[in-house]
């Protein structure tokens, strides 16, 4: 994909070096590849326009540089234009408060639970107590698995058998981290579709009721054009304050990342990386872009000229 | 806001009912639709240019070119009336891969009802012994459906499992037995060498088997699908795919480069978290959805 985009770019606009500026003309095969490179990618097509137009207005009439190459040139624009996008970046997890409560929630299986013990194993590593809270009372074995998660970090895991009612289990586990000196509460919510009503409600109860100091949204990297959709759901309901995209360790483009971010405009976080509980990664936002353009290494690219 | 609208287009909303003229604009509009599906770019500009070659300049009804994009992918998804290969004697063996978090363990318990449902023996084998408690969860569903399940020690060899499982469909002359797998990324050498090596283990207590191997895709999944199909395919010789969570909003689009591609069949699809969640794959009704609002 890399050498393809590079390659074509470069028979496209070969001609254009050191012939004066960029112009809409000139650009349109160009910028046609850059356009299908990021549909390909999973970037959701609105998103793409989008972002197009941005990228074009941007590069119009910008002399194009003798000592540079005009695929170069251009893909420096939309380089830097998807830094921009994806930014700006704050890995923080601000856990000042005694207790600090944060919520995970988004789609079935999107790995919400794995990274709970990672987010877990990251605060103990800081000094920090963590309380995972089984919240997911729908997923046959939910439970089980998360105390299996925290028991392999460490950390502590509030349940209570029986229960029915995921919001009595938070609140009552809100309660027993004040009591028992824990400084982070992060409650694992069951997967659940943007579209099915009641349990967006019963999300948005948890929120209201709890009052979580920070909700992520847990992103499946391999997701394609319904990013956009889910996004957009879980922040009109949650007012989302950050976003963290796994399974980021297959060869998925992870374009959805530049939706998710288009409809929220809220932090990247992290990324997934294993399924193992150190496969947390903080969030580059250079190192996605070039990801999402197919290009493992765009600024050396770049920069060579 | 312009997002959401352009989302939530119906390809029937792009034409008045004295129709349209078919022009760039037009044409663009119909590539957006077909992207949104996921099919991917390549599928979708085959379909816009067959569009623009054969109606541009015209003045054109909804009906035209729906049935056109409609009856095109439909006849692309055909596939063969049985979703599962019966064996001939003894009992069939399934066999279910998939990248982690698709549905597998979910689609299994869905098999496993829709078997029981039509008077058939299930064994499950808990092949995830991998993830955090991926056993207990198909041993609930295995109580839940009646089911016999086989498992084995967290973090033991999956393939021992998977030979114990059809030993037990065996000896109990069961009609079906459907082996679970921890979820994988294709890219997973290791991993995907494991898949090998329970099919051979399969393979040694019954000729034949597995009878199937069904790759679970999820419908959210977008262009990593195709690699997915590949990936697996090569590995485990998948038969068919079942496609899950298309209650959501998701459209599940990959499969149809995927089917032109590998010719790997749609046999299920999931809509839904209960076994009952679970239908047999129609073309027609799959390829009106695409293209449907939701
Ligand atoms: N390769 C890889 N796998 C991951 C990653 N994060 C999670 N997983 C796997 O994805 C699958 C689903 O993860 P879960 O944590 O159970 O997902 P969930 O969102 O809690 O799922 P539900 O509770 O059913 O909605 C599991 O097999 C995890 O091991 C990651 O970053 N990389
Ligand atoms: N809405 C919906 N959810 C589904 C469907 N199929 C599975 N799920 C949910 O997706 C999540 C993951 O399902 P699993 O069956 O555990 O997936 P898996 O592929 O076995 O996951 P790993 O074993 O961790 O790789 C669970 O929360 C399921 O309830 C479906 O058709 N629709
Ligand atoms: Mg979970
Ligand atoms: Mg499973």
């Amino acid at each position: 994909m890399f050498a393809s985009l590079q390659n074509n770019l470069q028979s496209a606009l070969k001609t254009l070096r050191g012939k004066g500026k960029l112009s809409e003309a000139n650009m349109r095969d160009g910028l046609r590849m850059v356009e299908e490179a990021l549909i390909e990618a999973d970037v959701a097509y609105p998103v793409v326009k989008d972002f197009m137009a941005h990228v074009s207005e941007e590069a119009l009439g910008q002399q194009v540089l003798k000592s540079l190459n005009p695929d170069q040139q251009l893909v420096g624009v939309v380089h830097k234009q998807l830094i921009e996008l994806l930014g700006p970046v704050d890995p923080s997890l601000k856990l000042e408060k005694d207790v600090t409560v944060l919520m995970m929630c988004g789609l079935q299986g999107a790995g919400k639970t794995t990274t709970c013990g990672k987010l877990a194993r990251l605060i103990g590593k800081e000094g920090k107590k963590a309380l995972l809270v089984a919240a997911d009372l729908q997923r046959p074995a939910a439970v089980q698995q998360l105390h299996v998660v925290g028991d392999s970090v460490g950390a502590k895991v509030y349940s209570e058998e029986g229960a029915k009612d995921p919001i009595a289990v938070c609140q009552n586990a809100v309660k027993y981290a004040r009591e028992n000196g824990i400084n982070v509460v992060i409650l694992d919510t069951a997967g659940r579709l943007a579209i099915d009503e009641e349990l967006m409600e019963q999300l948005k109860t948890i929120d209201r009721k709890i009052g979580p100091d920070q909700c992520f949204l847990v992103v499946d990297g391999m997701t394609g054009q319904d990013a956009v959709n889910s996004a957009a759901a879980f922040n009109d309901a949650l007012e989302l304050d950050g976003v963290i995209m796994t399974k980021l360790d297959g060869d998925a483009r992870g374009g959805a990342l530049l939706s998710v971010k288009h409809v929220t405009g809220v932090p990247i976080k992290f990324i997934g990386v294993s399924e193992h509980m150190d496969g947390l990664e903080p969030f580059y936002a250079d190192r996605m872009a070039g990801r999402i353009l197919g290009m493992g290494d765009v600024l050396s690219m770049v920069e060579m000229a | 806001e312009k997002t959401r609208r352009l989302l939530n287009t119906d390809i029937r909303d792009l034409f008045k009912a004295e129709g349209r003229l078919v022009d760039e604009e037009l044409l663009d509009e119909i590539f957006a639709i077909l992207i949104r599906t996921d099919m991917g770019a390549g599928p979708a500009n085959q379909i816009k240019d067959r569009i623009a070659r054969d109606f541009r300049g015209r003045v054109v009804h909804t009906e035209d070119i729906l049935k056109n994009i409609q009856d095109e992918l439909a006849g692309l998804m055909q596939q063969d009336k049985e979703p599962i290969k019966m064996a001939a004697q003894g009992p069939t063996v399934i066999l279910v891969v998939g990248v982690n978090g698709a549905g597998k363990t979910t689609s299994i318990a869905k098999l496993t009802r829709w078997f029981i449902d039509q008077g058939n023996s299930v064994v499950l084998g808990a092949g995830d012994t991998f993830r955090a408690a991926a056993s207990e969860q198909l041993s609930i569903w295995a109580e839940r459906l009646g089911a016999t399940i086989i498992r084995g020690e967290a973090g033991s060899d999956p393939a021992s499992v998977a030979f114990r499982a059809v030993d037990e469909g065996l000896k109990l002359n069961a009609d079906v037995v459907i082996i679970d797998t921890a979820g994988r990324l294709q890219t997973q050498k290791n991993l995907m060498t494991q898949l090998d090596k329970m099919r051979r283990v399969i393979g040694k207590k019954i000729e034949d088997a597995p009878h199937e191997v069904l790759l679970v895709l999820d419908a959210t999944a977008g262009q990593n699908g195709i690699s997915q199909a590949k990936g697996f395919s090569d590995a485990a010789q998948c038969t068919g795919i079942v496609l899950t969570k298309l209650d959501g909003t998701a459209k599940g689009g990959v499969v149809v480069p995927i089917r032109k591609e590998f010719q790997l069949p749609v046999k299920f699809i999931g809509v839904g978290e209960k076994p009952e969640d679970l239908t047999r794959f129609d073309p027609e009704a799959f390829c009106n959805a695409l293209f449907a609002t939701s």
